[in-house]
């Protein structure tokens, strides 16, 4: 929020204006009252293998990310050149494998990858899509410095947590919209339903069936699910509501049978088809594979984009963008080094105290070390796991991530954030819906902004031009 | 819509319905516990057999004593139907169903579950309990607001709204059963002194004393309390108003839907054969009979709308 020099960075100056004017208590009763929003509202999530906290909420915190106009331009168009380079890498290596034929990519890292899915090989998904919905996770470092984290295009969660901040916002200070000019995150779920709606398949007669596929009420997400299937007006089905009827995956409504079109589903690909993929799947749908096959359904995402999450893979992100534009990448990679390359080890294993180590098929923020903050012995203990299994890890420096402020009991304090703008793809072309989700570390200093990890959230505003 | 979303705001309408009535059978024996403390247990075992969870209490306690009914009804998580578990099973269901329900519907669901499972985190003191009492009837009767205020009229209202009035049907015609002994004309015969608070107890279970006062002034006869509580179609608690509640949204479905169906079919008959009185014809046929029927009737028919709407497959 601040300049080098302790001025105000432009696009917050109103905010700074209208917040300096304000009574803190007034701010801190308008916290204590989001809170109670969120809970009414019921959005909460489950923090897996807690017995005892079953249902909890994020930290909301009411002070906006501002992103000026000018920025967030350049933000969309390195976006937008990353989303199309991840879907055109997709559709490639379950072709002809261009890429790795040209040796830009390492045969082994998609051949011995877990997430790659032989069976989508030769397979065109409705619309050549397969990355329907993405979250690119973005961090800032200084003015005009924005590094692309992580990609995630498996089933990016979040973004309830953009639309119900807003609202939240919008509730609690209506003033501050009237003073301050920002853009619309509200249409997101119907620029997700004609998104997924523009992707049926060729057996849609007609206009598309939508119907969201959640694990159940247990899912950490689950509110996110019906959420998304209420905003968008489609069905919210859980793999027992769902049979293959006629060569097409139905479900089961009050008046029989009806065919679903498009399934958004939330579920991993292995769970997808029992029959197909891990038989004691009890959430998906038994042969919905071969119905997808003879195009009878689109999936979105595709079975098999999860390979793009891959976090050596990501190191490999410039060059996959270059291949397939013919540009330079617009937004840089953080650096990375590869852990199954004996010498990035060496170097890794040298100065661990002061790099990130994560897992290549991690996500969440679990399983990963953060060395700066890391006790002595987490650092040995950590070396062991490294040295044992090499190429499970890749490595990243600190990077010195921006602060925005969130409002505390003292007032205002810095902590550091990341930026996850949604990305929608269709035959029709690519919406991002302006800002994101910004994820906030709360406790002061930390790096970790997940939500597992006790990390916050806050509404994120990009300004009019 | 799914049928299981269906069945899952019918099963949503059932659970709340039914806290409301366990609420009201828990105000009905703490008062005879106040009162008349030599006929407490007698009339608290009654309660457990109305609720269906005599032998789940017996199984884990040996006397009828008022703070440990108490507490079973309200609390127990071994009672399967007290207070706290039913509100839980309606949240589940309300979440199941939530594409389908208003956000006004669901938040006050949601919010009576916070609030109740906040309230009941602890044994409730015996003279906190009219206070929880009332506390759980004021949520019910918050959701019950949202429902009427806010819901399309569509056939997801029309499966809550079946869940509703079976439930209560159900509630009634228990209490009635449990308590038959009581209304048999013998007993009056035989020139025993009406027990008045026994009869109030029963009015009071299904918040009609009022009521009944209103309609019948001072008399109180047994065959005037079960004309009340079965045939009489303007008491919204009675078997008839219930039933021909449930004939409706069983019509509206057939109607929407275009299709008719067994359940409604048997909710028809329900009313033909069991709701046309007199009511002393109930009497001669045997008032326990009669109502063991009618509640194999009523739960025949959940099982008849649940494989008619293909709530499970």
């Amino acid at each position: 929020m601040m300049t080098g020099d302790g001025g105000t960075r432009p696009p917050y100056r109103e905010y700074c204006e209208w917040f300096d004017a304000e009574d803190a208590q007034r701010i801190q009763r308008k916290t204590q009252q989001a809170e109670a929003f969120f809970r009414t509202t019921g959005i909460t999530f489950n923090v897996y293998g807690e017995a005892d906290a079953d249902e909890r909420l994020i930290p909301f915190d009411v002070v906006p990310r501002i992103i000026a106009a000018g920025e967030w331009r350049r933000l969309s168009r390195g976006i937008e050149q990353r989303v199309r380079a991840l879907n055109a890498f997709l559709y490639d290596i379950y072709h002809r494998q261009e890429i790795l034929r040209a040796g830009r990519v390492p045969t082994a890292l998609i051949a011995r990858n877990d997430a790659f899915l032989p069976m989508m090989m030769g397979m065109d998904p409705p619309g050549g899509v397969y990355t329907h919905i993405s979250g690119i996770d973005i961090v800032r470092t200084g003015a005009d410095e924005f590094y692309v984290l992580e990609d995630n295009a498996r089933t990016p969660s979040g973004v309830s947590y953009m639309l119900e901040n807003r609202e939240t916002m919008l509730q609690m200070f209506p003033e501050l919209f009237a003073k301050v000019p920002v853009r619309e995150v509200g249409d997101y779920p119907i620029n997700l339903l004609k998104s997924l709606s523009a992707c049926a398949p060729p057996m849609c007669g007609g206009t598309p069936t939508v119907a969201v596929l959640t694990p159940g009420i247990h899912n950490s997400a689950y509110f996110e699910h019906s959420f998304l299937a209420d905003q968008m007006g489609a069905e919210l089905v859980e793999g027992h509501d769902l049979r293959v009827v006629d060569g097409r995956v139905a479900m089961r409504t009050t008046q029989g049978y009806r065919a679903i079109d498009v399934l958004y589903r939330r579920v991993d690909d292995d769970f997808l088809d029992p029959l197909n993929f891990r038989p004691d799947s009890m959430l998906g749908v038994p042969g919905i594979w071969d119905v997808y096959r003879a195009g009878g359904i689109t999936i979105a995402n595709a079975p098999g984009t999860g390979i793009a999450d891959d976090k050596a893979l990501y190191s490999y992100m410039p060059d996959i963008i270059e291949f397939y534009t013919g540009e330079k990448a617009l937004l840089p990679n953080v650096p990375t080094w590869r852990c199954s390359e004996p010498e990035h080890l060496r170097e890794v294993l040298d100065r661990l105290p002061e790099l990130v180590v994560k897992e290549v098929h991690g996500s969440g923020g679990y399983g990963m070390l953060v060395g700066p903050t890391a006790s002595r012995k987490e650092i040995a203990a950590f070396r062991a796991k490294l040295e044992a299994n090499p190429g499970n890890y890749i490595a990243q420096p600190t990077l010195s991530l921006s602060t925005v402020p969130i409002f505390t009991k003292k007032g205002l304090a810095p902590r550091h954030v990341d930026l996850r703008p949604f990305v929608l793809m269709s035959p029709q072309g690519i919406t991002i819906t302006p800002g994101g989700l910004t994820r906030v570390a709360m406790t002061r200093g930390s790096l970790v902004v997940n939500s597992s990890q006790g990390g916050g959230t806050k509404d994120t505003w990009v300004l009019e031009d | 819509m799914l049928g299981k979303t269906a069945g899952s705001l019918f099963w949503m309408a059932r659970y709340l319905e039914r806290s409301e009535n366990n609420a009201r059978l828990i105000d009905a024996g703490f008062r005879i516990a106040l009162t008349r403390s030599q006929t407490a247990p007698a009339e608290w075992r009654s309660i457990l057999e109305t609720a269906g969870v005599d032998q789940a209490f017996l199984a884990t306690h040996d006397d009828y004593s008022s703070a440990r009914v108490v507490d079973f009804l309200l609390r127990d998580p071994a009672n399967p139907s007290s207070i706290l578990s039913i509100v839980k099973h309606a949240r589940d269901n309300a979440r199941t169903a939530r594409t389908a329900l208003t956000r006004e519907v669901w938040e006050a669901v949601n919010t009576s579950w916070m609030t109740l499972t906040d309230l009941l985190k602890r044994p409730v003191r015996e003279d906190d309990l009219p206070d929880v009492l009332a506390a759980i009837r004021q949520q019910s009767a918050q959701v019950r607001g949202a429902l009427t205020g806010t819901m399309l009229r569509n056939d997801g209202y029309n499966f809550a709204r079946l869940g509703t009035f079976l439930e209560r049907a159900d509630n009634t015609a228990r209490i009635l059963d449990v308590k038959y002994y009581l209304l048999l004309p013998s007993v009056a015969h035989i020139g025993t002194s009406i027990d008045n608070v026994q009869w109030e107890t029963i009015l009071r279970s299904v918040s009609a004393h009022r009521a009944y006062r209103w309609l019948y002034g001072a008399e109180i006869s047994a065959l005037k309390i079960a004309e009340f509580l079965i045939l009489y179609g303007q008491m919204p608690r009675s078997l008839a108003f219930c039933c021909a509640k449930m004939q409706d949204n069983l019509a509206w479905l057939q109607r929407g839907y275009g299709e008719e169906t067994e359940a409604g079919r048997m909710a028809d008959a329900l009313c033909r054969q069991k709701l046309a009185g007199p009511i002393q014809a109930i009497f001669d046929g045997g008032l326990h009979e009669y109502l063991t029927d009618f509640l194999s009737a009523n739960s025949a028919l959940a099982m008849q709308i649940e494989r008619d709407y293909r709530f499970v497959e």
